[in-house]
């Protein structure tokens, strides 16, 4: 069973809200990297870098993070996607991270991608963004901005659709046939 | 999880599929060599032993970096050091490295298909760093790496790989690497150091380097390898350098962009003139570069990683 979550409509805008609210929260976007968490991580926070820019006329700095080779279960036989290409090609010290991703599980790509950014250097703060949380967090991680909060069961599937990798804006959530 | 190949022993039987994902995943995998902390815990626990019965400075530092980028424990054990020299035979020494249980066993050997004979025996993956004048994957691979960073397709490239061709592990893997890939190769050098039939491979033989080298996107260079069967090939070390040196005067013969590659060590001034070696179509030192990256992926692929592995 599919259900809609969010609507095309429902995802400009809560990437608009979140735009303002990182804008609000840091006082602008002067000394902001946006990193994105490949792949619909990094469509959001360019999606966000653009209405930042949209907003305030700035154009925030932008990377993104390929947290493959961080990940806590390549040594449990579990197949570890593709690596990807990671480019942050600026000096992360003192700036404040916004990291970026479709959803917020477990935790452990954020565990993953904090311990990377950990790699390039010491920020003054690192923050998280995402579009959907649907909790059974399995480590103390918590967002900062979110778009919607999803109440799922572990057996449900989120799947975020976004146009520039998949051709349309939706999220719906798909009932495991059991 | 199922890997299609557990080893990586040569080229030869290598599909398409696997050379480009290795490809792909090196190609990911430089980046990590620009970072301030060149390091990622992706082999965390991991042990690699490097196992060299032959003289190497890249090969060797190049696995040895590429283990320590991904944050594996690499153990360099060379023929000289070990018990070799009181007479313990290769499966023995294998044997009982692999009760210290290692991950990744990186073996260099003089004897054409030393890997292969010890893969009988242990159990852990075995990378290939070069058996005798058999196979060398790892290099083929980083060339084709080299190739894939300055050309936009390797598909139909032409290249001439000039020396002794019959000696050269470097050259018997990129010709099977580079055919399943569908590039054209030339292989130049005296009848000496050309083997009988080597057109079976699908390659073209030419005995003139001017002509060799006219029309290809890529050179590259053999090293003369004056350890091995080399200088008895050769009448005089002058004379080929005559004939088979690549010299500028040569190089402004053939295409303005094409790229030279040297496997390394260079004999200086023999097979490549110290002005192409260090001038502006050389990508000698790049290959070095693209050693490391290319050795993490398939360390990386080898221990599970990726959609599916190596097949």
């Amino acid at each position: 069973m599919t259900s809609n979550i969010l609507s095309a409509g429902d995802i400009s805008r809560a990437i608009n809200r979140i735009a303002h609210e990182i804008l609000e929260k840091n006082k602008g976007a002067e000394d902001l990297i946006l990193v994105g968490i490949v792949t619909r991580g990094a469509v959001l926070s360019q999606r966000l870098q653009s209405k930042i820019s949209e907003i305030e006329n700035i154009q925030a700095a932008h990377g993104i993070l390929d947290i493959t080779l961080y990940r806590d279960d390549l040594a449990t036989g579990k197949k570890a996607p593709e690596v990807k290409q990671t480019r942050i090609p600026y000096n992360i010290d003192g700036k404040v991270i916004v990291l970026c991703d479709d959803v917020l599980f477990t935790g452990r790509t954020i565990r993953a991608a904090i311990d990377a950014l950990m790699d390039f250097g010491r920020p003054a703060a690192v923050q998280l963004a995402v579009l959907v949380d649907r909790g059974h967090r399995e480590l103390p991680i918590r967002p900062d901005y979110v778009g919607k909060n999803i109440p799922t069961s572990r057996q449900m599937r989120v799947q975020v659709h976004l146009s520039e990798t998949d051709g349309e804006d939706s999220v719906t959530v798909v009932e495991s046939e059991k | 999880m199922p890997l299609a190949i557990k080893h990586l022993l040569g080229t030869e039987g290598l599909s398409r599929k696997a050379i480009e994902t290795i490809l792909d995943t090196a190609l990911s995998f430089k980046e990590i060599s620009t970072r301030p902390i060149k390091k990622v815990p992706t082999l965390r626990g991991k042990t690699v032993i490097n196992l060299f019965f032959e003289a190497s400075t890249r090969t060797r530092t190049s696995f040895e970096i590429a283990g320590k980028r991904l944050s594996a424990d690499v153990i360099n054990i060379t023929g000289s050091t070990s018990s070799v020299v009181k007479g313990e035979n290769l499966i023995d020494t294998a044997r009982n490295l692999e009760a210290m249980n290692p991950d990744i066993l990186v073996v260099r050997h003089s004897a054409s298909g030393a890997p292969w004979l010890l893969k009988e025996f242990v159990d852990c993956p075995i990378i290939n760093a070069g058996d005798g004048a058999h196979e060398h994957p790892t290099q083929a691979l980083l060339d084709l790496l080299t190739l894939r960073v300055h050309k936009k397709t390797l598909d139909g490239l032409s290249v001439a790989i000039v020396g002794d061709i019959a000696h050269s592990r470097v050259a018997r893997s990129n010709i099977h690497a580079m055919k399943t890939l569908g590039m054209n190769v030339t292989v130049v050098g005296p009848r000496p150091m050309i083997p009988v039939g080597i057109e079976a491979l699908g390659v073209n033989v030419e005995h003139d380097l001017d002509k060799g080298i006219r029309d290809v996107d890529v050179i590259m260079m053999l090293r003369v390898q004056f350890e091995r069967q080399g200088a008895f090939l050769i009448p005089s070390v002058r004379e080929y350098s005559n004939l088979y040196g690549l010299t500028q005067k040569r190089l402004a013969r053939a295409r303005p962009d094409v790229l030279v590659l040297h496997p390394g060590p260079v004999n200086r001034g023999i097979e490549i003139a110290l002005d192409v070696m260090n001038g502006p179509r050389s990508v000698i030192l790049e290959q070095v570069n693209h050693g490391v990256a290319v050795r993490m992926a398939v360390m990386y692929l080898l221990m599970g990683g990726g959609d599916e592995g190596i097949n």
